[in-house]
């Protein structure tokens, strides 16, 4: 990376593993010969993912290649297994209370589904208005004018604040989800999914509603997708993951222009340009590997076209392909 | 529909699109009221409550007032006069106490003992089952594993062995009830926090750095209430009929403190000299009382169930 800039987020060598240990019925049957053992999901494996100040970036993969889990890990609801994030150039574990206080609020999540995401028991003046109270962003005087205003910054009626989230369409609920971010003035967002569950007609007013705040508010945002064309027109850089790990990052246009790893290249192949969207890519030959028995060495070698002895033995490393790009693959190196 | 209604482009604010505002509340009251059955058992609940808690003020004599109660009433059939020149409508018992009267009383015994101990029940599981479903792990298996002893055994055998080791009395009863159901509300309560806390707002809750307590109190426990009032009002009917097996297999109440199982048990020797009344007056007394809460109970489940309701 040239910028001077350290990365707003950086995640360092991140690693999550799910384990699902046996509980005392599964070990007594082991004891009697049967075939059961702890299961570990390597959802997230050393992944090295940086974004700059102001940037967008893209996080593209198939369902169930750990995007959420990396996502999550990056707004501090999960902690990493193993390796750290960083914000604004700063280990989040090296930080004392009131500083990562601070950087845990700068980091705010918007997420896939309008429903499950609201608290179904609580008004949206409540649901906005929560945290900043909380956190002393603004006293309970200040707090009606405080809830109106961001309520109007993201479409809302604020003389609906009154109201449940059930008596809200999924774009709105979705604004809610926004306002609510918003409200603890964040500098970053990452949006996991943040469309996919909406109407086809409301997802681009909701995008043209994240392009107006980072306008307005200076906001860098990660945007998870598993549609590569859904993140294509809005996104500075695009991030690859496969099976856990990143297996490209590139600036949008040279991306789509000249992919330069295997499994990028067969997706864009597979994804039709323009706008003729496909919800669910389904790339490639063969089935995606359980992330509980990943495939040794490059993940993607069972289904690689290019594949070479050494991809099933040596695991490659994400390397420097130029200005702003890195692949992970052997033919590269 | 839907669709049109948000993609009107940002709202002119006062502008209120024409949608019932109705709270959670008022949604509830009026999926409940669908139901004319449980809505007429609502209102028997209430007057039970209600009889219950003015029993002084409502029975036609007070029973335990033994200066009042005289032999010469003994067993008098239903609709007979008593010695006072009162018509005693349910008939006497073997003391010739009014049976109406006594049932009133008992009502009240029977409700105390099962309201108060489904509730400090309530308390203690909602307190255990959160605490499990948050912590979880280790805390959250040692948890569980007493709570599915406990299950595994039937309430009415650790009631009777508490009750036989503590003696009889309200306060005994009480105990052993409370003891056998709190591990219910625990398990349920548990059961909703553990699908609840993986839900997306309590994921955004975290990542707005509230406290966990706030966490639990305002975001969990409120979604968490619905299957706990369920569970609480099923819970009651069976405290109360367990604790009328109890006294009537005369472990439960003192016998200066009957209630509409003492009452039942006190009237079955009568039973086969043909005074029918003295046991299956309090006996319909019991039955009402524990059906109209179950069919409460049943279509408080049908409309808090949130796979059923619409
Ligand atoms: N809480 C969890 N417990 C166990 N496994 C999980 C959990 N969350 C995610 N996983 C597993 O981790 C992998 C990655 O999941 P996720 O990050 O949700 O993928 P994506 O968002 O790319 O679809 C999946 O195999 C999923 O089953
Ligand atoms: S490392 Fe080997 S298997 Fe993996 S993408 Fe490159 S060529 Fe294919
Ligand atoms: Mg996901």
């Amino acid at each position: 990376m040239t910028s001077a800039t350290p990365p707003l987020i950086e995640a360092r060598a991140v690693t999550k593993r799910f384990e699902k240990r046996l509980d005392l019925a599964a070990k007594a049957a082991r004891l009697l010969g049967a075939d059961l053992e702890d299961e570990i999901v390597h959802a997230v494996d050393a992944v090295d993912l940086q974004v700059f100040p102001g940037e967008v970036v893209g996080l593209v993969g198939e369902s169930g290649c750990g995007k959420s889990t990396i996502g999550r890990m990056i707004a501090g609801i999960l902690p990493p297994s193993d390796g750290e994030i960083a914000f604004d150039g700063k280990a989040m574990t090296a930080m004392s209370g009131q500083e990562k206080r601070a950087a845990a609020l700068a980091v705010q999540m918007i997420f896939q589904d309008p429903f499950a995401s609201l608290n179904p028991r609580m008004r949206v003046e409540e649901i906005i208005g929560e945290a900043p109270l909380v956190h002393g962003y603004v006293d309970r005087a200040g707090l009606a004018a405080y809830v109106d205003e961001i309520m109007l910054k993201v479409g809302l009626d604020p003389a609906l604040k009154r109201r449940y989230p059930h008596q809200f369409s999924g774009g709105q609920r979705q604004r809610i989800g926004i306002a609510r971010a918003l409200a603890v003035k964040p500098r970053f967002l990452v949006c996991d999914e943040a469309i996919a569950a909406l109407d086809v007609s409301i997802q681009a007013q909701v995008i043209n509603l994240f392009m107006d705040l980072r306008e307005e508010f200076d906001l860098t945002y990660l945007f998870i997708s598993h549609d590569l064309s859904v993140v294509e027109h809005i996104s500075d850089r695009i991030v690859i993951m496969y099976l856990g790990r990143v297996v490209e990052s590139a600036p949008t246009e040279a991306l789509f222009a000249a992919p330069k790893h295997p499994y990028t290249q067969a997706l864009l192949a597979e994804a039709p340009r323009l706008d003729q969207r496909s919800r669910d890519f389904l790339p490639i030959k063969g089935e995606i590997p359980s992330p509980l028995h990943p495939p040794s060495g490059c993940h993607f070698h069972p289904r690689c076209p290019h594949a070479m002895e050494k991809c099933s033995a040596v695991r490659p490393m994400l390397r420097p392909q130029g200005d702003r790009w890195q692949a992970a693959c052997h033919l590269l190196d | 529909m839907n669709s049109a209604k948000t993609a009107a482009a940002p709202p002119v604010p006062g502008q209120i699109e024409p949608l019932a505002v109705e709270t959670p509340f008022q949604r509830f009251v009026s999926d409940f009221s669908e139901s004319k059955l449980a809505v007429a058992c609502f209102f028997a609940v209430v007057a039970i409550i209600l009889l219950a808690i003015f029993a002084p003020l409502i029975a036609p004599t007070d029973p335990y007032n033994l200066a009042l109660v005289t032999v010469a009433d003994k067993t008098l059939a239903p609709g007979m006069v008593m010695q006072d020149g009162t018509t005693t409508l349910l008939g006497t018992d073997g003391s010739g106490r009014d049976l109406l009267s006594s049932i009133i009383y008992g009502l009240r015994i029977s409700l105390t003992v099962g309201i108060g101990s489904a509730i400090v029940a309530l308390a203690i599981g909602v307190v255990v089952g959160l605490v499990a479903a948050y912590a979880g792990g280790r805390i959250d298996n040692i948890i569980m594993r007493i709570v599915d002893m406990q299950l595994s055994f039937p309430a009415i055998l650790i009631a009777l062995v508490l009750l036989v080791t503590l003696g009889k009395g309200a306060d005994k009863t009480l105990i052993a009830l409370i003891v056998v159901q709190w591990a219910y509300y625990a398990r349920t309560v548990r059961a909703s926090a553990m699908v609840e806390r993986r839900k997306e707002y309590v994921e955004s809750a975290h990542c707005l750095s509230l406290s966990r307590t706030r966490i639990l109190l305002k975001h969990l426990l409120p979604n968490v209430l619905a299957p706990i009032i369920v569970v609480g009002t099923v819970q009651t009917a069976h405290a109360i009929s367990l604790e009328a097996t109890l006294s009537f297999l005369g472990l439960g109440m003192e016998q200066t403190e009957p209630s509409l199982g003492s009452l039942i048990s006190n009237g079955f020797e009568y039973i086969h000299s043909g005074h029918y009344w003295i046991s299956v007056y309090p006996g319909v007394a019991l039955l009402l009382t524990i059906v109209s809460i179950n069919i409460v109970g049943d279509r408080l489940r049908d409309v808090l169930n949130p796979r059923l309701s619409k």
